[in-house]
């Protein structure tokens, strides 16, 4: 029998078909085509474990640890999984009262903290406190400890030059792959510069979590884990005892230290003071120590040898002396005559420290005699037959002075270096006005006074190209990662770098001055027995109180082995204070004991910081 | 009248019946992934929702059996006893049923339960059947529409007051089989018409939707005018248009009174439905499990994670992943792949009923048939869309998937009379 509406079979089987076929629509488009759903999955049911690698340790040049890691643990907790524990039990291992574990508890469980995730209970459990925790963690369920590592400095030295590690800034985890909230990362001095070599590689670890978060196990037998690799570990230039030994020098002075070694540019010394406890800046501590070193009325966290500028003075005349020789203005025999000081345009003298009489080039090196190096400076820049117009002239003079790192950052691998300040030709036109400026007008560069700064390390390379008579490498301190010495981020340093003076005879005479001044110039106070010392001493005027005490050296006289430069703000007289220092630094290096203990105890008991109270002992330590 | 059979397998539709082992088969399988666990690895062990669940589908292969033994005969002849049977069941249900999370709808007996509202749906089938197949029965009677409403909607009703809805609401796809049988289409259309306007009614100005509609009304009565050449038919349809304008607006304005007597969990459940803003802590709960199984089921991407590599499914973060949300399970761990042909083998299971129906001689069974088809497909099309988020959350389970003894036997014995329905047919007439 055919049904009268057989026909409409069609019509429901054409409604089942269709609406099917919506169907398959539908999960081809969550299941192909949107990704949410799957990012959601692995958010949901996933936890990242990470993997922490070891920091890589540092260690100085002859192989003592500046840097390692100690372990730390900090206490997480996942609210949701804390049930029928004993409060006072654990409250009192903690030390803390019934309140304080109500109020942080609360904190886990609030946004953007979850019941359901772990947070931080307590950072950084002290040894004990971790090891009885440990033992007992069995009876606080939803408690676990999160093993960290700290930094950790055995001796509490040269901490601007290592800088510290802290939290990653929030503004830096969202853009970057590598960092997540929380992570650690090296934020000054070396720890910043070599942060990629010392922190290593994170591992992960999938872990799956049901719905409660409990953990399930690995995801699939750990196929994508990942291995942590371990930082590197850095070989630092720095020789530990003499940097400890500057620091002793520095102390109760404002001012810094910078040793090279002038063969390999190697930073030997680098001491800023008032310095800081490096111990200071660690983990949880650190916000709270900061502060209170960023309040210091001393600014112990300035990088004064790296950062400071101070006018080059008397070093800016020894190169004054190789841009003379080289522009063919300035013999040895060249003489001139000393009154006691420069007269220019008309009224005005420049004053010397003496009426020095007639004198020529290494004496005048030697005595330090402004007047001559005025006469130098201004042959230099009016050398007509060679140049046509100041501009030129000032432009050819300012190629000289910047080939020597002057007023040019020098690229060393510490971060935040400052250039210093060497003027422009457009800066003197916007002063004077253009054509209207002559050698008189900017004369006070002839002894490196006036709108010109240098840095103590920028200082310290000076001395180096003298030593090393017309070159220097680049001043570092990192020399080998990973017990490599030739890592490819390295093989910058191992550039000679010339300047525009290259003739070596150039150089003798103002090496033989240098030699004088400690001979039987205005260091010579300073000498050491048994070690031919190069050097030079500097006051550097100070608009705002007592003249900055100056002095560059480097010895020995032939294959120098360390070039030196000394500021101690607020010292008077370069030979008084900076060239005793210098030469006690030189000593230590180069024969590892002290024959001058009275200057040595007159140098360590000097104070300048007077009544101001020292950085380190305001500081609450860590401990 | 009746010839002995040979055998009780002789003239059985391999087809249908294949399909119903590989959906059972491959219903177990997803049941154990869904609540695997490493202590209790063997999928036969009794202490698990698979264990139970194989114990499940061995009394449905009895009861198949059964129901293939027992004369064709039986079936024709006593429908009315059965419903009338099936209707005392579910009302003793609502006074000595056990009360399980707000429903009334179980008798347990220990640690297992009886659903009688599982099995009203084949009685309510085999009576419409035995009804509409009768010697003097028209369907253009306005007598015989009533009586089968009423044959339909009785045991909806009953279902309703144990809480029920969802299982109630089935009911409505006998709409498919009254169509079959000549019903007017216009009525399914008015249907589909009715719940698009409601839909829209909660969802955008009531105001703009009557005007909206007014305007419908105008351009169609201005078509009808001018396309007639008998202006007095004509005015009739206009003002039928209008009449219906009327009711359409009313409804309208009348959607609000209904959806405020509603339960407040079905409130929500509609809102988040329609994706309306709805109270944050509500929406959390009732858009929970839909989230949850669309990312289950999102995250199983093409060709899925794998037999019991789920993560979204395994650890809980759908909830009653073994029952209403087992469609979840085959979207995450065989992707789209596996839904597809899941989704296919259910099309190909409801079409090769519908051809095997068309192919009897008696109506009794074509009417059956239908009623079995429109059921099955009724469940897979709010079961599995409700999981990708295509329907609203309507607890009803997936046929030969979720776990459940009661719904699982329920289907076997529906689809298993039209089985031995079509054994017969060469020997049933009417």
């Amino acid at each position: 029998m055919h049904s009268k509406y057989s026909d409409r079979q069609y019509v429901i089987i054409a409604i089942f078909t269709f609406i099917i076929l919506i169907f398959l629509a539908r999960l081809s488009y969550i299941q192909l085509i949107d990704d949410q759903y799957k990012l959601t999955a692995r958010n949901q049911a996933f936890r990242y474990m990470t993997d922490y690698p070891a920091r890589g340790n540092v260690f100085d040049r002859k192989g003592k640890r500046l840097v390692y890691n100690q372990a730390a643990y900090d206490l997480m907790v996942t609210p949701k999984q804390v049930q029928g524990i004993d409060t006072n039990d654990l409250c009192k291992i903690l030390g803390i009262d019934k309140e304080t574990f109500l109020r942080r508890m609360l904190k886990a469980r609030q946004s953007p903290n979850s019941p359901l995730k772990q947070s931080v209970f307590e950072k950084e459990l002290s040894v004990e406190n971790s090891a009885i925790l440990n033992e007992k963690l069995y009876k606080f369920p939803g408690f676990f400890l999160q093993p960290r590592s700290l930094r950790k400095y055995p001796n509490p030295i040269a901490s601007h030059l290592l800088g510290y590690v802290g939290e990653v800034p929030p503004e830096m985890t969202d853009t970057s792959k590598y960092y997540k909230n929380g992570d650690y990362i090296g934020i000054s001095g070396l720890e910043k510069a070599y942060e990629t070599s010392l922190r290593g590689i994170k591992g992960v670890h999938i872990e799956v979590v049901d719905v409660h978060n409990r953990p399930q196990g690995s995801y699939m037998n750990g196929r994508y884990d990942t291995l942590s690799v371990a930082g590197k570990d850095i070989t630092c230039t720095l020789d530990a005892a003499l940097q400890e030994y500057g620091e002793k020098l520095m102390q109760n002075k404002i001012g810094s230290i910078v040793a090279i070694d002038p063969s390999t540019g190697e930073i030997l010394a680098f001491v800023s003071s008032p310095s800081y406890d490096p111990n200071l800046l660690i983990g949880s501590t650190l916000p709270k120590n900061f502060s209170i070193l960023l309040q210091d009325s001393l600014k112990p966290l300035f990088n004064r040898a790296l950062m400071a500028s101070y006018p080059p003075g008397s070093t800016f005349k020894l190169v004054m002396s190789l841009v003379g020789q080289n522009e063919k203005v300035l013999f040895p025999e060249t003489s001139y005559y000393c009154a006691g000081g420069f007269n220019y345009g008309g009224e005005k003298q420049l004053k010397c420290d003496a009426q020095h009489g007639y004198l020529t080039l290494q004496p005048a090196i030697t005595h330090s005699c402004n007047t001559y190096f005025c006469h130098v400076f201004s042959s230099v820049m009016s050398n007509r037959k060679k140049y046509k117009t100041m501009e030129a002239v000032f432009s050819s003079w300012r190629n000289y002075i910047t080939s020597f790192g002057i007023g040019v950052r020098l690229n060393s691998d510490i971060p935040n270096e400052l250039r210093g300040s060497l003027p422009t030709i457009p800066y003197y036109n916007k002063v004077f006005g253009e054509h209207r400026w002559k050698p008189n007008t900017i004369i006070s560069l002839a002894i490196g006074q006036g709108e010109v700064g240098i840095t103590p390390l920028q200082n310290a390379n000076v001395v180096c190209i003298i030593a090393n008579r017309g070159y220097y490498y680049i001043p570092h301190t990192v020399k080998a990662i990973d017990r490599n010495e030739n890592d490819p981020s390295l093989q910058r340093f191992k550039e000679k770098h010339y300047t525009l003076v290259t003739d070596t005879s150039y150089y003798n005479i103002v090496v033989e001055g240098m030699s004088e001044v400690v001979k039987s110039g205005t260091a010579a106070a300073s000498q050491i027995p048994g070690i031919e010392m190069c050097g030079k001493t500097g006051t550097a005027q100070n608009p705002h109180g007592k003249d900055h005490s100056m002095f560059v050296c480097f010895a020995p006289r032939n294959n120098p082995k360390i070039a030196v430069a000394v500021a101690v703000e607020n010292g008077g007289w370069g030979a008084e204070w900076a060239a005793p220092i210098g030469s006690l630094m030189v000593e230590k290096y180069l024969t590892d004991t002290i024959t001058r203990p009275l200057i040595e105890k007159k140098m360590l008991e000097a104070d300048f910081v007077h009544h101001k109270i020292i950085s380190k002992e305001k500081t609450e330590h860590s401990e | 009248m009746s010839r002995e059979q040979k055998n009780i397998f002789q003239n059985t539709d391999w087809v249908i019946t294949g399909l119903f082992l590989l959906l059972l088969l491959i219903g177990w399988l997803n049941i154990y992934a869904a609540v695997y666990n490493e202590e209790h690895r063997s999928i036969f062990d009794i202490s698990q929702k698979y264990g139970k669940q194989l114990m499940w589908i061995s009394g449905s292969l009895i009861i198949a059996i059964t129901i293939l033994i027992i004369d064709a005969n039986f079936f024709t002849a006593f429908p009315y006893p059965i419903y009338i049977a099936s209707t005392l069941t579910l009302i003793a249900v609502i006074f000595f049923g056990t009360e399980i999370s707000g429903s009334k709808s179980w008798f347990r007996f220990g640690d297992f339960g009886i659903q009688p509202a599982e099995f009203g749906k084949f009685t309510v089938a085999l009576a419409l059947a035995k009804y509409m197949s009768g010697m003097n029965t028209r369907i253009a009677d306005f007598q015989t529409r009533v009586i089968a409403f009423v044959l339909i909607l009785l045991p909806a009703v009953l279902i309703i007051l144990q809480k029920e809805t969802g299982t109630a609401l089935v009911y409505t796809a006998f709409i498919f089989v009254m169509f079959r049988e000549g019903f007017s289409g216009n009525i399914m259309l008015g249907g589909f018409f009715s719940i698009l306007l409601l839909i829209s009614a909660l969802l955008v100005n009531k105001v703009v939707l009557v005007i909206l509609l007014a305007v419908i009304a105008v351009v169609i009565s201005f078509v009808i005018w001018m396309n007639s050449r008998n202006r007095k038919k004509a005015k009739r349809y206009i003002i039928g248009v209008f009449a219906l304008l009327v009711v359409a607006s009313s409804s309208v304005f009348g959607v609000d009174y209904v959806f405020s007597k509603m339960k407040p969990h079905q409130k929500v459940r509609i809102n988040v439905f329609l994706g309306k803003d709805v109270d944050k802590d509500l929406k959390k709960k009732a858009g929970y499990n839909v989230n949850q199984s669309l990312i289950a089921i999102g995250s199983g991407g093409f060709s899925g994670k794998g037999f019991l590599q789920g993560t979204q499914t395994k650890y809980e973060f759908v909830p009653e992943q073994s029952t209403d949300f087992i469609f979840c399970t085959v979207g995450e761990e065989w992707g789209f792949i596996g839904s597809a042909i899941v989704l296919l083998l259910f099309l190909a299971l409801i079409l090769r009923i519908i051809f095997v129906a068309e192919r009897q001689r008696s109506s009794f069974s074509r009417i059956y048939g239908y009623g079995v088809a429109s059921i099955l497909f009724f469940h897979i099309t709010v079961n599995v869309g409700m999981t990708i988020g295509l329907a609203p959350v309507i607890g009803i389970p997936l046929p030969f998937f979720s776990y459940g003894g009661s719904s699982l036997w329920a289907f076997t014995i529906l689809l298993f009379i039209f089985i031995k329905l079509d054994s017969n047919r060469l020997l049933i007439l009417r």
